[in-house]
Protein backbone atom coordinates (compact mmCIF):
# COMPACT_ATOMS: atom_id res chain seq x y z
CA UNK A 1 0.00 0.00 0.00
CA UNK A 2 1.82 3.31 -1.21
CA UNK A 3 0.54 6.69 0.61
CA UNK A 4 0.32 9.61 -1.67
CA UNK A 5 3.32 11.51 -1.65
CA UNK A 6 4.52 14.90 0.17
CA UNK A 7 3.31 17.27 -3.04
CA UNK A 8 0.10 15.19 -3.33
CA UNK A 9 -0.96 16.04 0.02
CA UNK A 10 0.14 19.19 -0.13
CA UNK A 11 -1.33 20.38 -3.28
CA UNK A 12 -4.76 18.33 -1.88
CA UNK A 13 -4.84 20.56 1.65
CA UNK A 14 -3.74 23.59 -0.34
CA UNK A 15 -6.57 23.47 -2.90
CA UNK A 16 -8.97 22.32 -0.51
CA UNK A 17 -8.57 25.63 1.54
CA UNK A 18 -8.68 27.43 -1.83
CA UNK A 19 -11.35 25.87 -2.79
CA UNK A 20 -13.38 26.80 0.49
CA UNK A 21 -12.32 30.12 0.43
CA UNK A 22 -13.40 30.72 -3.10
CA UNK A 23 -16.89 29.71 -1.87
CA UNK A 24 -16.78 31.98 0.73
CA UNK A 25 -15.68 34.88 -1.20
CA UNK A 26 -17.77 37.16 0.68
CA UNK A 27 -15.40 36.49 3.59
CA UNK A 28 -12.55 37.84 1.65
CA UNK A 29 -13.76 40.87 0.78
CA UNK A 30 -14.10 41.96 4.22
CA UNK A 31 -10.47 42.40 5.15
CA UNK A 32 -10.47 44.60 2.06
CA UNK A 33 -12.91 46.87 2.70
CA UNK A 34 -12.26 47.52 5.83
CA UNK A 35 -8.49 48.34 4.96
CA UNK A 36 -10.03 50.72 2.30
CA UNK A 37 -12.11 52.22 4.58
CA UNK A 38 -9.42 53.11 7.39
CA UNK A 39 -7.18 54.56 4.95
CA UNK A 40 -10.23 56.44 3.40
CA UNK A 41 -10.53 58.20 6.81
CA UNK A 42 -7.42 59.22 7.66
CA UNK A 43 -7.08 61.95 5.29
CA UNK A 44 -10.58 63.12 6.55
CA UNK A 45 -9.69 63.57 10.32
CA UNK A 46 -5.82 64.81 10.08
CA UNK A 47 -6.70 67.05 6.63
CA UNK A 48 -5.64 66.61 3.23
CA UNK A 49 -1.67 68.92 4.14
CA UNK A 50 0.23 66.67 2.12
CA UNK A 51 3.57 66.56 4.40
CA UNK A 52 1.78 65.11 6.94
CA UNK A 53 0.17 62.60 4.97
CA UNK A 54 3.43 61.38 3.39
CA UNK A 55 5.25 61.34 7.24
CA UNK A 56 2.27 58.86 8.65
CA UNK A 57 1.52 56.95 5.27
CA UNK A 58 3.93 54.05 5.55
CA UNK A 59 3.25 53.88 9.28
CA UNK A 60 -0.75 54.00 8.34
CA UNK A 61 -0.80 51.51 5.40
CA UNK A 62 1.46 48.84 7.47
CA UNK A 63 -0.73 49.11 10.65
CA UNK A 64 -4.09 48.99 8.71
CA UNK A 65 -2.77 45.88 6.67
CA UNK A 66 -2.33 43.93 9.78
CA UNK A 67 -5.45 44.98 11.48
CA UNK A 68 -7.47 43.63 8.70
CA UNK A 69 -5.11 40.69 8.93
CA UNK A 70 -6.38 40.30 12.49
CA UNK A 71 -10.26 40.17 11.88
CA UNK A 72 -9.87 36.84 9.69
CA UNK A 73 -7.33 35.78 12.31
CA UNK A 74 -9.57 33.79 14.86
CA UNK A 75 -11.25 31.89 11.92
CA UNK A 76 -8.14 29.90 11.05
CA UNK A 77 -8.92 26.36 12.84
CA UNK A 78 -12.24 26.86 13.58
CA UNK A 79 -14.57 25.62 11.23
CA UNK A 80 -12.11 22.56 10.63
CA UNK A 81 -12.44 22.13 14.55
CA UNK A 82 -16.48 22.27 14.21
CA UNK A 83 -16.84 19.78 11.78
CA UNK A 84 -14.13 17.26 12.48
CA UNK A 85 -11.83 17.67 9.65
CA UNK A 86 -9.00 18.82 12.25
CA UNK A 87 -9.23 15.21 13.28
CA UNK A 88 -8.99 13.56 10.34
CA UNK A 89 -6.06 15.82 9.27
CA UNK A 90 -4.23 14.65 12.68
CA UNK A 91 -4.44 11.28 11.76
CA UNK A 92 -3.84 11.34 8.45
CA UNK A 93 -0.21 9.45 7.12
CA UNK A 94 0.72 12.79 6.66
CA UNK A 95 3.03 15.47 8.36
CA UNK A 96 0.75 17.44 10.31
CA UNK A 97 3.18 20.02 10.75
CA UNK A 98 3.76 20.27 6.89
CA UNK A 99 -0.44 19.97 6.15
CA UNK A 100 -1.05 23.03 8.84
CA UNK A 101 1.76 25.24 6.99
CA UNK A 102 -0.07 24.18 3.77
CA UNK A 103 -3.44 25.97 5.57
CA UNK A 104 -1.46 28.97 6.95
CA UNK A 105 0.28 29.12 3.42
CA UNK A 106 -3.81 29.60 1.72
CA UNK A 107 -5.07 31.50 4.52
CA UNK A 108 -1.93 33.82 3.34
CA UNK A 109 -3.09 33.44 0.16
CA UNK A 110 -6.89 34.68 0.87
CA UNK A 111 -6.16 37.04 3.52
CA UNK A 112 -2.90 38.92 3.15
CA UNK A 113 -2.54 38.96 -0.72
CA UNK A 114 -5.59 40.86 -1.98
CA UNK A 115 -4.26 43.25 0.85
CA UNK A 116 -1.26 43.49 -0.44
CA UNK A 117 -2.55 43.92 -4.03
CA UNK A 118 -4.57 47.29 -2.46
CA UNK A 119 -1.54 48.60 -0.50
CA UNK A 120 -0.25 50.26 -3.38
CA UNK A 121 -3.70 52.18 -3.95
CA UNK A 122 -3.71 52.77 -0.16
CA UNK A 123 -0.58 54.33 0.15
CA UNK A 124 -1.92 56.43 -2.97
CA UNK A 125 -4.69 57.87 -1.05
CA UNK A 126 -2.03 59.36 1.62
CA UNK A 127 0.17 60.55 -0.97
CA UNK A 128 3.30 57.92 -0.24
CA UNK A 129 5.81 58.71 -2.65
CA UNK A 130 5.76 56.41 -5.52
CA UNK A 131 9.50 55.64 -5.42
CA UNK A 132 9.05 54.65 -1.58
CA UNK A 133 5.97 52.24 -2.95
CA UNK A 134 8.36 49.18 -3.57
CA UNK A 135 10.00 49.29 -0.04
CA UNK A 136 6.24 49.12 1.12
CA UNK A 137 5.58 46.08 -0.77
CA UNK A 138 8.84 44.17 0.32
CA UNK A 139 8.07 44.93 3.89
CA UNK A 140 4.43 43.75 3.58
CA UNK A 141 5.07 40.50 1.62
CA UNK A 142 7.65 39.92 4.75
CA UNK A 143 5.78 41.51 7.47
CA UNK A 144 2.26 39.71 6.65
CA UNK A 145 3.31 35.72 6.66
CA UNK A 146 4.88 36.42 9.57
CA UNK A 147 2.42 37.71 11.06
CA UNK A 148 0.05 35.10 9.49
CA UNK A 149 2.62 32.82 11.24
CA UNK A 150 2.73 33.92 14.45
CA UNK A 151 -1.51 34.03 14.45
CA UNK A 152 -1.62 30.73 13.52
CA UNK A 153 0.40 29.33 16.49
CA UNK A 154 -1.94 31.53 19.20
CA UNK A 155 -5.15 30.35 17.30
CA UNK A 156 -3.67 26.88 17.60
CA UNK A 157 -3.14 27.78 21.36
CA UNK A 158 -6.48 29.17 22.21
CA UNK A 159 -8.91 27.01 20.16
CA UNK A 160 -10.63 25.11 23.67
CA UNK A 161 -11.41 28.89 24.79
CA UNK A 162 -14.64 30.19 24.38
CA UNK A 163 -14.69 33.94 22.73
CA UNK A 164 -11.00 33.72 21.79
CA UNK A 165 -10.84 36.59 19.79
CA UNK A 166 -9.83 39.01 22.77
CA UNK A 167 -7.32 36.86 23.92
CA UNK A 168 -5.87 36.44 20.42
CA UNK A 169 -5.75 40.27 19.97
CA UNK A 170 -3.78 40.69 23.82
CA UNK A 171 -1.30 37.38 22.69
CA UNK A 172 -0.91 38.92 19.36
CA UNK A 173 0.14 42.70 20.47
CA UNK A 174 3.39 42.13 21.24
CA UNK A 175 4.46 39.53 19.03
CA UNK A 176 3.48 41.89 16.06
CA UNK A 177 5.36 44.92 17.31
CA UNK A 178 8.54 44.17 16.45
CA UNK A 179 7.13 43.45 12.61
CA UNK A 180 5.11 46.72 12.89
CA UNK A 181 8.74 48.31 13.61
CA UNK A 182 11.25 46.88 11.58
CA UNK A 183 8.58 47.20 8.44
CA UNK A 184 7.27 51.22 9.13
CA UNK A 185 11.23 51.58 9.64
CA UNK A 186 12.39 50.31 6.55
CA UNK A 187 9.51 52.47 4.43
CA UNK A 188 10.55 55.50 6.54
CA UNK A 189 14.45 55.04 5.96
CA UNK A 190 13.45 54.69 2.18
CA UNK A 191 11.35 58.04 2.44
CA UNK A 192 14.30 60.04 3.91
CA UNK A 193 16.92 58.41 1.20
CA UNK A 194 18.44 56.24 3.96
CA UNK A 195 19.53 52.36 3.37
CA UNK A 196 16.82 50.58 4.38
CA UNK A 197 18.21 46.84 3.70
CA UNK A 198 18.97 46.28 7.64
CA UNK A 199 15.35 46.35 8.71
CA UNK A 200 14.24 44.59 6.06
CA UNK A 201 16.80 41.86 6.68
CA UNK A 202 15.58 41.52 10.27
CA UNK A 203 11.78 40.60 9.16
CA UNK A 204 13.13 38.25 6.30
CA UNK A 205 15.51 36.79 9.09
CA UNK A 206 12.20 36.74 11.72
CA UNK A 207 9.99 35.36 8.82
CA UNK A 208 12.85 32.22 8.06
CA UNK A 209 12.62 31.15 11.61
CA UNK A 210 9.03 31.31 11.85
CA UNK A 211 8.38 29.36 8.56
CA UNK A 212 10.32 26.54 10.19
CA UNK A 213 9.19 26.80 14.07
CA UNK A 214 5.43 28.09 13.79
CA UNK A 215 3.79 25.01 11.87
CA UNK A 216 5.82 22.81 14.71
CA UNK A 217 4.65 24.61 17.11
CA UNK A 218 0.71 24.93 15.54
CA UNK A 219 0.53 20.88 15.47
CA UNK A 220 2.02 20.66 18.90
CA UNK A 221 -0.67 23.31 20.35
CA UNK A 222 -3.74 21.66 18.09
CA UNK A 223 -3.21 17.91 19.46
CA UNK A 224 -2.74 19.22 22.85
CA UNK A 225 -5.96 21.02 21.99
CA UNK A 226 -8.04 17.70 20.92
CA UNK A 227 -6.00 15.77 23.53
CA UNK A 228 -9.01 16.26 25.59
CA UNK B 1 -9.99 -19.25 12.12
CA UNK B 2 -7.16 -21.60 13.75
CA UNK B 3 -4.61 -20.17 11.44
CA UNK B 4 -5.60 -16.80 12.55
CA UNK B 5 -4.87 -17.56 16.21
CA UNK B 6 -1.22 -18.48 15.52
CA UNK B 7 -0.18 -14.82 13.93
CA UNK B 8 0.07 -11.80 15.70
CA UNK B 9 -3.42 -9.97 16.48
CA UNK B 10 -4.26 -6.51 14.81
CA UNK B 11 -4.30 -5.00 17.71
CA UNK B 12 -4.63 -6.30 21.21
CA UNK B 13 -5.31 -4.41 23.90
CA UNK B 14 -3.87 -5.00 27.87
CA UNK B 15 -5.36 -3.33 30.68
CA UNK B 16 -5.81 -0.32 28.57
CA UNK B 17 -7.75 2.45 30.62
CA UNK B 18 -8.24 6.45 30.39
CA UNK B 19 -8.41 9.06 33.33
CA UNK B 20 -9.80 12.16 33.27
CA UNK B 21 -8.76 14.28 35.81
CA UNK B 22 -7.60 11.61 37.91
CA UNK B 23 -11.01 10.10 37.29
CA UNK B 24 -10.85 6.54 35.56
CA UNK B 25 -13.21 7.43 32.64
CA UNK B 26 -14.12 3.12 32.27
CA UNK B 27 -12.12 0.09 33.74
CA UNK B 28 -8.92 -1.35 32.47
CA UNK B 29 -9.82 -3.50 29.39
CA UNK B 30 -8.28 -6.15 27.85
CA UNK B 31 -9.09 -7.47 24.60
CA UNK B 32 -7.60 -8.51 21.18
CA UNK B 33 -8.67 -8.31 17.43
CA UNK B 34 -8.22 -10.13 14.64
CA UNK B 35 -8.00 -9.11 11.32
CA UNK B 36 -10.97 -10.29 9.98
CA UNK B 37 -12.69 -9.71 12.93
CA UNK B 38 -15.57 -7.23 14.24
CA UNK B 39 -15.91 -6.45 17.49
CA UNK B 40 -19.37 -4.79 18.89
CA UNK B 41 -17.90 -2.18 21.70
CA UNK B 42 -21.36 -2.28 24.23
CA UNK B 43 -21.81 0.29 26.87
CA UNK B 44 -24.22 2.60 28.13
CA UNK B 45 -24.53 6.24 27.91
CA UNK B 46 -21.45 7.70 29.13
CA UNK B 47 -19.70 4.52 29.99
CA UNK B 48 -16.56 5.71 27.78
CA UNK B 49 -17.45 4.18 23.85
CA UNK B 50 -15.92 7.02 22.51
CA UNK B 51 -13.18 7.89 24.36
CA UNK B 52 -11.88 4.28 23.96
CA UNK B 53 -12.41 4.89 20.64
CA UNK B 54 -10.80 8.10 20.01
CA UNK B 55 -7.63 6.66 22.22
CA UNK B 56 -6.96 4.12 19.88
CA UNK B 57 -7.39 6.71 17.01
CA UNK B 58 -4.64 8.60 18.24
CA UNK B 59 -6.50 11.20 19.38
CA UNK B 60 -6.44 10.89 23.39
CA UNK B 61 -3.27 9.28 24.69
CA UNK B 62 -3.23 6.14 26.34
CA UNK B 63 -3.69 6.47 29.88
CA UNK B 64 -2.65 3.36 31.06
CA UNK B 65 -1.84 0.25 30.15
CA UNK B 66 -0.23 -1.27 26.68
CA UNK B 67 -1.93 -1.37 22.92
CA UNK B 68 0.49 -3.45 20.65
CA UNK B 69 -0.29 -3.14 16.96
CA UNK B 70 0.71 -6.52 15.00
CA UNK B 71 1.96 -7.86 17.89
CA UNK B 72 4.63 -4.58 18.39
CA UNK B 73 4.50 -1.75 20.51
CA UNK B 74 1.86 0.57 18.78
CA UNK B 75 3.91 3.22 17.41
CA UNK B 76 1.48 6.37 15.55
CA UNK B 77 4.05 7.36 13.13
CA UNK B 78 4.11 3.77 11.92
CA UNK B 79 0.64 2.49 11.60
CA UNK B 80 -0.71 6.38 10.57
CA UNK B 81 -3.62 5.74 8.25
CA UNK B 82 -3.59 2.60 8.94
CA UNK B 83 -6.56 3.31 11.51
CA UNK B 84 -9.58 5.06 10.43
CA UNK B 85 -11.75 7.00 12.80
CA UNK B 86 -15.45 7.92 12.00
CA UNK B 87 -16.88 9.90 15.01
CA UNK B 88 -20.03 11.88 15.57
CA UNK B 89 -18.43 14.98 13.74
CA UNK B 90 -17.56 13.40 10.32
CA UNK B 91 -14.93 15.45 9.13
CA UNK B 92 -16.86 16.88 6.02
CA UNK B 93 -16.40 20.29 5.13
CA UNK B 94 -20.07 21.89 4.38
CA UNK B 95 -19.03 23.87 1.09
CA UNK B 96 -17.46 20.87 -0.48
CA UNK B 97 -19.40 18.34 -2.53
CA UNK B 98 -18.93 14.53 -1.60
CA UNK B 99 -16.75 14.22 -4.67
CA UNK B 100 -14.48 16.33 -3.57
CA UNK B 101 -14.16 15.47 0.19
CA UNK B 102 -13.62 12.19 -1.22
CA UNK B 103 -10.70 14.15 -3.28
CA UNK B 104 -9.52 15.66 -0.33
CA UNK B 105 -8.93 12.71 1.86
CA UNK B 106 -7.45 10.79 -0.99
CA UNK B 107 -5.06 13.20 -1.84
CA UNK B 108 -3.67 12.60 2.13
CA UNK B 109 -4.08 8.67 2.42
CA UNK B 110 -4.37 7.52 -0.85
CA UNK B 111 -6.77 4.89 -3.10
CA UNK B 112 -7.76 1.61 -1.85
CA UNK B 113 -6.74 -0.35 -4.83
CA UNK B 114 -9.74 -1.03 -7.82
CA UNK B 115 -11.84 2.36 -6.10
CA UNK B 116 -13.27 4.88 -7.94
CA UNK B 117 -15.32 7.40 -6.53
CA UNK B 118 -17.90 8.28 -9.13
CA UNK B 119 -19.24 4.62 -8.79
CA UNK B 120 -18.44 4.05 -4.81
CA UNK B 121 -20.68 7.60 -4.42
CA UNK B 122 -23.22 5.63 -6.53
CA UNK B 123 -23.10 3.04 -4.79
CA UNK B 124 -23.13 4.65 -1.75
CA UNK B 125 -26.89 6.13 -2.25
CA UNK B 126 -25.57 9.36 -3.11
CA UNK B 127 -26.15 9.37 -7.22
CA UNK B 128 -26.94 12.53 -8.05
CA UNK B 129 -25.37 14.15 -5.08
CA UNK B 130 -22.01 13.89 -5.89
CA UNK B 131 -21.71 17.33 -6.71
CA UNK B 132 -23.79 18.88 -4.83
CA UNK B 133 -22.23 21.00 -1.66
CA UNK B 134 -22.82 18.78 1.48
CA UNK B 135 -24.33 21.76 3.66
CA UNK B 136 -27.23 20.60 1.20
CA UNK B 137 -27.72 16.95 1.68
CA UNK B 138 -29.51 15.60 4.93
CA UNK B 139 -27.90 14.23 7.86
CA UNK B 140 -28.01 10.42 6.73
CA UNK B 141 -26.74 11.36 3.23
CA UNK B 142 -24.23 13.28 5.03
CA UNK B 143 -23.28 9.71 7.02
CA UNK B 144 -23.41 8.31 3.33
CA UNK B 145 -20.79 10.89 2.36
CA UNK B 146 -18.62 9.72 5.24
CA UNK B 147 -18.85 6.09 4.88
CA UNK B 148 -17.83 6.67 1.28
CA UNK B 149 -14.29 8.20 2.65
CA UNK B 150 -14.08 4.52 4.68
CA UNK B 151 -14.29 2.66 1.81
CA UNK B 152 -12.42 4.95 -0.29
CA UNK B 153 -9.36 4.67 1.58
CA UNK B 154 -6.68 1.90 1.84
CA UNK B 155 -6.75 0.99 5.68
CA UNK B 156 -6.99 -1.85 7.82
CA UNK B 157 -8.97 -1.35 11.19
CA UNK B 158 -11.82 0.83 10.96
CA UNK B 159 -13.18 2.37 14.48
CA UNK B 160 -16.59 3.96 13.75
CA UNK B 161 -18.71 5.52 16.40
CA UNK B 162 -22.10 4.99 15.93
CA UNK B 163 -22.16 4.49 12.26
CA UNK B 164 -25.95 3.52 12.27
CA UNK B 165 -27.04 7.04 14.02
CA UNK B 166 -29.48 8.96 11.19
CA UNK B 167 -29.46 6.15 8.65
CA UNK B 168 -32.26 4.42 7.30
CA UNK B 169 -33.36 0.96 7.30
CA UNK B 170 -31.11 0.39 3.71
CA UNK B 171 -28.40 2.80 4.71
CA UNK B 172 -27.98 0.25 8.18
CA UNK B 173 -28.12 -2.56 5.46
CA UNK B 174 -25.31 -0.86 3.57
CA UNK B 175 -23.27 -0.49 6.88
CA UNK B 176 -23.49 -4.20 7.02
CA UNK B 177 -22.69 -4.71 4.04
CA UNK B 178 -19.67 -2.64 3.95
CA UNK B 179 -18.44 -4.46 7.46
CA UNK B 180 -18.71 -7.68 6.13
CA UNK B 181 -16.75 -6.72 2.62
CA UNK B 182 -14.20 -4.91 5.00
CA UNK B 183 -13.52 -8.18 7.24
CA UNK B 184 -13.29 -10.27 4.16
CA UNK B 185 -10.63 -8.48 2.57
CA UNK B 186 -8.45 -8.73 6.28
CA UNK B 187 -9.61 -5.56 7.35
CA UNK B 188 -10.89 -5.19 10.99
CA UNK B 189 -13.46 -2.75 12.69
CA UNK B 190 -14.46 -2.19 15.73
CA UNK B 191 -18.30 -0.21 16.21
CA UNK B 192 -19.77 1.03 19.08
CA UNK B 193 -23.59 0.84 18.96
CA UNK B 194 -27.03 1.34 21.30
CA UNK B 195 -29.09 -0.58 19.19
CA UNK B 196 -29.23 -3.80 18.42
CA UNK B 197 -26.90 -4.93 15.43
CA UNK B 198 -27.35 -7.51 13.47
CA UNK B 199 -23.85 -8.38 11.00
CA UNK B 200 -23.69 -10.36 8.27
CA UNK B 201 -21.70 -13.79 8.76
CA UNK B 202 -22.28 -14.41 12.79
CA UNK B 203 -22.02 -12.76 15.97
CA UNK B 204 -19.19 -10.04 16.33
CA UNK B 205 -16.40 -9.86 19.52
CA UNK B 206 -18.41 -8.18 22.07
CA UNK B 207 -16.25 -5.60 24.07
CA UNK B 208 -18.17 -4.58 27.49
CA UNK B 209 -17.26 -1.43 29.02
CA UNK B 210 -17.45 -1.54 32.70
CA UNK B 211 -17.81 2.07 34.83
Amino acid sequence: MTRPGLTTACAAMLRRDLTLAWRRRGDIAMPVLYALIVTMLFPFALGPEDTLLQRIAGGVVLVTVLLAMLLALDAMFASDIEDGSLEQLVLAPQPLALMLGMKILAHWVTIALPLIVISPLMAALLHLPAAVMPVLLLALLLATPLLSLLGAVLVALTVGTRRSGMLLALMLLPLCVPAVIFAAGAVAAAQQGLPWLAPISWLAAALVLAVVLAPLACAAALRIALDS
Amino acid sequence: MTAARTVAPLLEARAVSFHRQDEPVFAPLDFQLHAGELALVEGDNGSGKTTLLRMLAGLLHLGAGELLWRGEALQRDLCAGDILFLGHQLGLKADLSPRENLRVATGLHGTREGMDSASLLAEIGLRGYEDEPVRRLSAGQKKRAALARLAMLPATLWLLDEPYANLDRAGIALVNDMLGRHTDAGGAAMVTSHGTVSFHGGEPRRIRMHD
